[in-house]
């Protein structure tokens, strides 16, 4: 993808770095302006701090056009996105709280992970894409999933080395199906950018990324943060878990909208593949990936929890973000003027 | 995969879910289209893409105090 506009002065100084392509071990100034803004501002929202850390992650997965490959291990560059990533966590656990009594059999940690998909009570955004929403909200809410869908299933495939027995053949199952069991043009990533396309949207991955905002960001920023930490491999089960859970019934709600407003196959398909989908991956992730990985080891609770409730948290704040800015009238995305 | 590979998980308060080597034909004998090698079956009869499971048993209570 093409390197996003800088956001403030850590991610300026960033970009500015990675374009040079010099491999500088001299990263005195970037860390001592990242401890400023660390200081200052809640990373959560932080649009300069979130941005990094997207462009941090993202050298791991395509990269960036005219940005050197080699400074996806840069030892400096891991050292600094660390950083990020310690005070990043640290605002997850906290948001997350202290976690209830988790269950040690595949059926009740499944019920559990259900109750708590099903105990959101933000407002909901497939009910007003499904009776409300204009083409051009709806080219919006595409925009702010593009960042994720466009790349739909890679963070959490990193995990897939990380486990074993009946949680890792389960998390395989549900990825296969992701990447279209084998058949090209059939990953969720290509049908979603069929269903940009039909709405002559650009569905190069990152297009949009100046108008993505941080909460955005910060939503597919967490599941790198999960997907390339060893430690945190529960976390990644108990993300796509609540991930799958709350899938289906949004996702045929998000085709209703789009044929409310005209639109039918292949533009629909994305979601219309989702509803059957997601309804047979959300068993498979919460009674084998979840509650497989529980029996095997218990000590993973903990972590397949916090990956959970973090995934709600975001979710929750992101529904709101939309749904607010859509109710005053406004965009939800980075407002133009901003993005020079 | 030999036919005994093939199970049926019957989901708590959730549809029948369907991995191996099987066949779902529609009361003429004829294939009900299928895209995914496990699927997961209806079970609480509210489905809008019958016989597969689309999360209806969600909002429907199935089961639910069972």
């Amino acid at each position: 993808m093409k390197i996003p506009q800088h956001r403030g002065p850590v991610s300026s100084l960033l970009l500015q770095i990675l374009g040079q392509n010099d491999l500088s071990t001299d990263l005195t100034e970037l860390n001592e302006v990242a401890t400023q803004a660390l200081s200052d501002s809640d990373i959560l929202c932080d649009e300069d701090l979130q941005l990094c850390l997207f462009a941090l992650y993202e050298l791991h997965y395509g990269g960036f056009e005219r940005v050197s490959d080699q400074w996806e291990w840069h030892p400096g560059l891991l050292a600094f996105r660390a950083r990020l990533e310690t005070a990043f966590e640290a605002r997850l656990r906290d948001a997350v709280g202290e976690l209830p009594a988790i269950a040690d059999t595949a059926d009740q940690v499944a019920a559990q992970l259900f109750e708590l998909a099903g105990s959101s009570t933000g407002p909901s955004v497939s009910e007003f894409v499904l009776r409300h929403a204009t083409v051009e909200q709806v080219k919006e809410f595409l925009i702010q999933k593009s960042i994720y869908q466009l790349k739909e299933a890679d963070p959490h495939t990193w995990a897939i080395p990380r486990l074993t027995g009946r949680g890792k053949s389960a998390l395989v199952e549900i990825q296969y199906d992701e990447y279209g069991s084998g058949s090209a043009g059939k990953m969720h990533s290509e049908l979603f950018a069929t269903t940009m396309a039909g709405l002559d949207l650009d569905s190069q991955f990152g297009a949009y990324i100046d108008e993505i905002p941080a909460i955005t960001l910060a939503s597919v920023n967490m599941m790198s943060l999960f997907a390339l930490h060893r430690r945190l491999r529960g976390a990644v089960a108990g993300h796509l878990a609540i991930y799958e859970m709350t899938s289906s019934i949004p996702s045929a709600r998000y085709a209703r909208g789009l044929r409310r407003l005209g639109f039918q196959s292949p533009v629909t398909d994305y979601f219309d593949e989702h509803v059957e989908a997601d309804a047979v991956h959300e068993q498979i992730a919460g009674r084998d990936l979840a509650g497989g990985l529980i029996e095997e080891d218990p000590e993973l609770g903990p972590s397949i929890f916090f990956g959970a409730h973090a995934v709600c948290f975001i979710d929750d704040l992101l529904g709101r973000w939309q749904m607010e800015a859509w109710e005053q009238g406004r965009s939800s995305l980075r407002s133009k003027e901003l993005i020079r | 995969m030999s036919e005994n590979d093939t199970s049926i998980t019957v989901c708590p308060r959730g549809p029948l879910l369907v991995r191996g080597d099987f066949e779902i034909l529609d009361d003429k004998g004829q294939p009900v289209p299928r895209t995914r090698e496990t699927v997961a079956l209806c079970r609480c009869g509210a489905s809008a893409i019958k016989p597969y499971c689309d999360g209806s048993h969600k909002l429907n209570g199935f089961e639910k105090n069972r």
